[in-house]
């Protein structure tokens, strides 16, 4: 009963985390460039739609999946003209995004979905895969641990490798070279502009397969009410991550337990012997995230030059 | 026109607000007609929606109030270096202060409505101020811990109106407000015997009564104007700006800058606070279970922005988004066009006030090719 209550709640924590680690790893992507991007979002709720709605027409989640990287980056290439080109505030930018994001969504959702503010669901066949379904013994601990959608497989996989290329390649050094100091990056002939574009769209990307990482595997379809917050519950992953990639990880495995722990004792059989409110329980990631912040006070330091435009002269 | 008076004109904030505004009724336009509707039909569906009838007129202005007390409250934390997120929770608390105290304390009218606005306030000003002190106690980023608290809000609102004494047989929402407590104008006259037979006599009169006519945009204006007042007529709003322009500086000529933080803040939530309660007094006379936000806070941070972050500026801007708001909600029932246009419009005004190189590329384009004159005279 224990072993199963534990196994239940790192399932739902593991399951909860990977639309959070796709976008707060887009967060680190951009704001390690010296973009803010409080946009992630609107661009994780088109990325939910369109990754639904493509999911759906194609009846093939992973095409969804592709096509909602590929919108999520089309909304951050505007982000990154407003702020790249046109030196804009980046909060203010990443404000209208938020607006648009969504909007488009659900204007498209009514279009293709005769006038619905919901999509289609999928088929269950053709949702994200579960890749080591069966490997294990049916409901043991393993099973119910590591029995996941592919997708949450690919976000811890995503973690280590934009750790690599942040931390152990050239191009990693450039992107915070242009965070921390643009103007000695110009000086030394990196292209600053070239090197933020690239960073904001792939932080638009990203968070693009975090919408879809929700909408086309831990459920099936697109609602008006799916996304509500996580990007930015992701964008607090970042910062408590201290813009890492590994503490962003820790940050999101934290939020989204806090998530698996809500679920948990939200479950009939609890609630008979502990009855917690629902209501009370959902505002347990909030106040933790709360709660860490003031107790990290100091330590977490943005990339010197993070939200500032940057004008070649 | 001349061109000094088309320099003049390119260098005013107004004119670029009015460039953005117009962009992003065209982003709109463009987004309609490659969607297969007429941008001419559906601007008409929505001009008609606001100004056809004197009902339309008053609802726009209904819809409104909420959004220029939010954008207040953006634009107040704004101006003194804080950028509050936060209104949509505040507005939340708002709500359920004003709810609660309406519908349970026993006050004469008016003192009940002055009460039950204050009680909203207050809460509000107590979750804005917990942020500030946060942020001064701990140096937490306010932009954070607002979203943390809004989220907050909403559970903690859903979790306070579902409470068995609380909340209205049958319902997800609070017991209504007493009739003591409502500021809609005359709201049980217009429904009586003689209010009907009076609004028969007077159609004019008759159509406004249809809506839920109240005293909110008063208070609306009020507070705009107070704001402006604070912050450039007052000893604390001077300090106030003089922290969020340089919070050490300030520092150092012995403002105290912890404290006026939580005061900004404070008062931020307020104002917010003040739409929600309100919205509730004036026309939905309780608080309900929210399945996810209703993004009247969200929708301050695009007024104060449009309006330049100025109190004053919030009530055009307020004016403007609520009557996309309203006229576009027709949209649907008129040319079955989605209604969500109008945040696609909203959206892109934001995006293009927020970029100031653009303005600069304008203004060289609008002025007259004097550098080459000028070179030729030197040359």
């Amino acid at each position: 009963m224990l072993l199963e209550s534990i196994a239940f709640i790192i399932a739902t924590t593991l399951m909860y985390s990977a639309p959070l680690i796709f976008t707060a790893l887009g967060g680190v992507v951009s704001e390690n460039a010296g973009v803010v991007n409080i946009g992630l979002e609107g661009m994780m709720t088109l990325g939910a739609f369109v990754g639904a709605a493509v999911g759906y027409f194609a009846n093939d989640a992973w095409i969804g999946f592709l096509a909602a990287g590929a919108a999520g980056g089309a909304l951050a290439f505007f982000h990154a003209l407003a702020c790249v080109t046109f030196l804009a505030d980046h909060i203010v930018s990443g404000i209208a995004i938020n607006f648009i994001g969504p909007g488009l969504s659900l204007f498209l959702s009514r279009y293709f979905f005769d006038g619905a503010t919901q999509t289609l669901s999928l088929s269950l066949d053709a949702k994200i895969p579960r890749p080591l379904n069966g490997v294990f013994e049916q409901n043991g601990f393993f099973d119910m641990v590591f029995n996941q959608y592919a997708t949450v497989y690919l976000a811890l996989f995503l973690v280590a490798f934009l750790w690599f290329i942040l931390y152990r390649t050239r191009l990693g050094l450039r992107i915070r070279a242009v965070g921390e100091h643009p103007k000695a990056a110009d000086t030394l002939g990196i292209n600053v502009l070239r090197i933020k574009y690239l960073a904001v769209i792939t932080s638009g990307v990203l968070a693009g397969f975090g919408g879809a990482a929700l909408s086309v595997a831990i459920v099936s379809r697109f609602s008006s009410t799916l996304v509500s917050g996580q990007g930015f519950i992701a964008l607090a992953a970042m910062i408590f991550g201290k813009w890492k990639p590994v503490g962003t990880l820790a940050a999101c495995l934290l939020f989204s337990s806090a998530q698996g722990l809500t679920v948990y004792l939200g479950r009939g059989d609890l609630q008979r012997m502990l009855p917690i409110p629902s209501q009370l329980l959902a505002t347990i990631p909030f106040l933790l995230t709360l709660a860490v912040l003031i107790g990290f006070v100091g330590k977490s330091r943005p990339p010197a030059a993070d939200g500032i435009p940057y004008e070649k002269e | 026109m001349s061109d000094e008076k088309r320099k003049l004109l390119a260098a005013s904030p107004l004119f670029f607000t009015f460039f953005s505004v117009l962009t992003g009724l065209l982003v709109g336009a463009l987004v309609l007609l490659i969607s297969g509707y007429s941008p001419l039909k559906a601007y008409h569906v929505i001009i008609d929606g606001i100004f056809s009838r004197p009902s339309y007129i008053v609802y726009t202005v209904i819809y409104s109030t909420p959004l220029i007390m939010t954008g207040l409250s953006v634009a107040f934390a704004f101006r003194t270096g804080l950028f509050n997120i936060g209104a949509e929770g505040q507005f939340i608390m708002g709500a359920l202060g004003a709810a609660l105290a309406g519908a349970f304390l026993h006050l004469p009218p008016v003192l009940h409505a002055i009460v039950a606005a204050l009680a909203g306030i207050a809460a509000a000003a107590v979750w804005g101020g917990i942020a500030g002190f946060l942020k001064a106690r701990f140096g937490v980023n306010e932009v954070i811990a607002t979203i943390m608290l809004n989220w907050t809000a909403l559970y903690l609102n859903n979790f306070i109106v579902t409470l068995p004494s609380i909340k209205r047989t049958a319902t997800n929402a609070t017991a209504f407000i007493l009739d003591s407590a409502r500021i809609e104008i005359l709201p049980l006259w217009k429904v009586s015997e003689a209010g009907r037979t009076w609004r028969a006599m007077h159609p004019f009169w008759h159509d406004i009564f249809r809506t839920p006519f109240n005293a909110g945009i008063l208070v609306a204006l009020f507070l705009a104007f107070f704001c402006w007042w604070i912050l450039n007529r007052t000893t604390l709003g001077y300090e106030l700006r003089a922290v969020g322009h340089n919070a050490d500086c300030s520092e150092h000529t012995g403002i105290n800058v912890k404290a006026r933080m939580i005061s900004s803040m404070a008062i931020a939530g307020g104002l917010a606070g003040a739409a929600g309660a309100l919205h509730v007094l004036g026309w939905t006379r309780q608080a309900a279970e929210l399945a996810a936000m209703e993004g009247l806070g969200f929708d301050g941070i695009a007024v104060a922005l449009i309006g330049g972050t100025s109190p004053i500026g919030c009530i055009p801007a307020g004016l403007l988004f609520g009557a996309l708001k309203y006229g576009g909600s027709k949209l649907q029932f008129a040319l079955r066009a989605p209604i969500e246009v109008v945040n696609i419009v909203i959206g892109s005004i934001i995006f293009f006030v927020a970029m100031p190189k653009l303005l600069r590329i304008i203004r060289r384009w609008l002025e007259p090719k004097k550098r080459q004159g000028g070179d030729s005279h030197a040359a």
